[in-house]
């Protein structure tokens, strides 16, 4: 019987392994941006080309930087979300309209509501790269030091808005 | 009808071509080698199994961008590597480099020939020393 133990701990091993494998995402990656300084950057604005909004917009509050854009299903899942969460005021929301079309993307604010405090138009995706963004929508938890704290990937729902931010939103306004 | 098939044959014969800016970036030769083998090490986030040299998706293309100018603003293969990782992480590279996260990832391999081998040494030692007539019971 002992000659099967050492087969049966390598197994119980390899499945553990494999077990874990299942229930991680591969799409879901972690960001090396988190709990680093959020890129600083300046864009036109999506409203208007000859406004420039960035990084100063937005500065020394915590804020959610949301990526989206009128080709990505997920973003369309999530607008109603955002909107709904604007209208709480509970934090700000700056959009990074990314890889997009701009009377498309003015079109989709103006029929689904605007939840961005302002939002960047970033037509060549050059500040998507430096976010480290690959598929939108990707949503970020900047605090008022510009240090990124939270990234998710995939739409944002209520759920994952009161399971994943709102502790970590609630904390870091209790410190202040 | 036979200028039809021509046309549509024409067509799919260009099309993959111009799917993928794949053609000569750089007029110096040294720099397009350092390009295609860049691009063919970095992997697209957005269509994982897939390099950016092979992907058609604009992360891709815009990653073969930024890295076309980085190598004319003259940056090392080093800084262009750090640079995707930076913000992709290791996972961006096909050849992660050596570090505490991918120490792992870099020893397995050994890690699995040698215990293969512990266990194939210590059968085989069993085995010699077993006697002959051991083998074939069913005779004896």
């Amino acid at each position: 019987m002992t000659r099967f133990i050492w087969p049966m701990i390598a197994f119980a091993m390899l499945a553990f392994v494999l077990m874990r494998g299942l229930t991680l995402n591969p799409n879901e990656l972690p960001s090396p941006l988190s709990q680093k300084p959020a890129p600083l950057f300046e864009l036109p604005s999506l409203a208007d080309p000859d406004v420039r909004v960035g990084s100063a917009t937005y500065e020394n509050q915590l804020v959610l930087v949301n990526v989206w854009a009128t080709w990505c299903p997920g973003c369309q899942q999530e607008h109603d979300f955002l909107v709904s969460l604007a209208l709480t005021e509970a934090i700000p929301i700056f959009g990074l309209n990314w890889r997009d079309n701009r009377p498309e993307a003015l079109r989709w604010l103006e029929a689904l509501g605007d939840p961005y405090m302002a939002t960047a138009y970033d037509q060549d995706g050059r500040i998507g790269i430096d976010w480290g963004v690959y598929g939108a929508p990707e949503t970020f938890l900047v605090d008022a030091d510009g240090i990124v704290i939270y990234k998710h990937i995939a739409p944002l729902t209520r759920d994952i808005w009161q399971r994943e931010f709102l502790p970590l939103i609630n904390a870091r306004r209790s410190e202040q | 009808m036979r200028s039809f098939i021509a046309v549509f044959l024409m067509i799919f014969a260009v099309v993959p071509a111009i799917a993928i800016d794949a053609g000569v970036a750089f007029d110096d030769p040294e720099l397009q080698a350092r390009y295609d083998k860049i691009i063919a090490e970095v992997r697209c986030l957005k269509c994982q199994n897939q390099t950016i040299k092979d992907s058609n998706a604009f992360l891709a293309s815009d990653l073969r961008r930024e890295i076309r100018r980085m190598l004319n603003e003259g940056q090392s293969d080093d800084e262009i590597y750090e640079f995707l990782v930076a913000r992709y992480g290791e996972f961006a590279l096909y050849r992660p480099r050596m570090s505490g996260k991918t120490l792992f990832l870099w020893l397995a391999p050994f890690l699995f020939v040698l215990g293969g081998g512990v266990i194939l040494w210590r059968v085989l030692r069993r085995r010699m020393a077993m006697p002959i007539d051991d083998e074939t019971p069913e005779e004896a």
